[in-house]
């Protein structure tokens, strides 16, 4: 944790498993929150669009050597004006400026290489640490 | 088959598929999903295959891999998939992604049966 640009202050801190239920609960679980403090249809959509990637990510790309017992750690902040959440794997990390773009002709047919960008086109901020194994979304509703 | 994940029924030959799940999004179940529409292709020797996505409220980008390597299958078969009814919402994962120009899209099933090849 020391890139302070992913880091969020006051947070609730959960070691998440990859069992899909326990995915699915936290995942609706910061919906509903959202939807609590009064964030539209469009912005919950889009709140769980980007942690769906976000945690499918850190799982699928960042643990691929660790095996699925190793838990990510995921922080959530959810206020009125702000959405924050950040996803950190135990992984070694990427580089996102190497990721391809999926809408190239030669990537489109390309099944995998989608979730970043769909982070990125639905979150108001989307920031990797240094090492690439934690991101933080963040989300500010349109006015 | 009580655990598919897909209502499937047949008309003019064309295979329409429609999802059980509303939400799409973990790999367990696309992985399912896909297993049972590739079974699915397999049977078929020239597969026209539908997918209505009446009543999906969420899709992922791992659904729109699994969607990309079925439409590969079908292609592979000189076969014919064609997406139908999605949400509004879904429909812009779609054109985010450029995924639009990819596959066939139609507004209803009705659209995309009229559109088959003979």
């Amino acid at each position: 944790m020391s890139d302070p640009r992913t880091r969020i202050p006051d947070a609730t801190i959960v070691e998440l498993s990859s069992q899909r239920d326990e995915i699915r609960a936290l995942v609706e679980k910061i919906v509903d929150l959202a939807d609590e403090a009064g964030y539209s249809k469009s912005s919950t959509y889009a709140i769980r669009l980007a942690l769906v990637e976000g945690i499918a990510n850190a799982f699928e790309h960042g643990h691929k050597s660790l095996g699925h017992d190793a838990p990510i750690r995921v922080e959530y902040s959810i206020s009125e004006r702000v959405v924050e959440v950040a996803i950190e794997d135990q992984g070694t990390g990427f580089v996102p400026a190497e990721l391809p773009d999926p809408t190239l002709e030669e990537n489109i047919s390309n099944p995998r290489g989608r979730g970043v960008m769909l982070m990125r086109a639905y979150m108001t901020d989307v920031t990797f640490n240094q090492a690439g194994n934690r991101v933080k979304l963040r989300y500010e509703p349109k006015n | 088959m009580s655990d598919s994940r897909l209502r499937i029924t047949e008309s003019n030959s064309v295979t329409q598929v429609e999802f059980v799940d509303r939400n799409i999004l973990d790999e367990v179940n696309i992985q399912a999903i896909s297993e049972e529409i590739t079974g699915l292709i397999g049977l078929a020797e020239i597969p026209r295959i539908l997918i209505n996505f009446t009543n999906v409220d969420h899709l992922s980008s791992a659904a729109l891999g699994a969607l990309i390597t079925i439409n590969k299958k079908i292609k592979d078969k000189s076969g014919e998939l064609r997406l139908a009814n999605i949400d509004p919402q879904i429909y812009e994962i779609f054109v985010i992604t450029q995924l639009n120009s990819l596959f066939n899209i139609h507004e209803t099933a009705d659209e995309a049966l009229e559109k088959f090849a003979g």
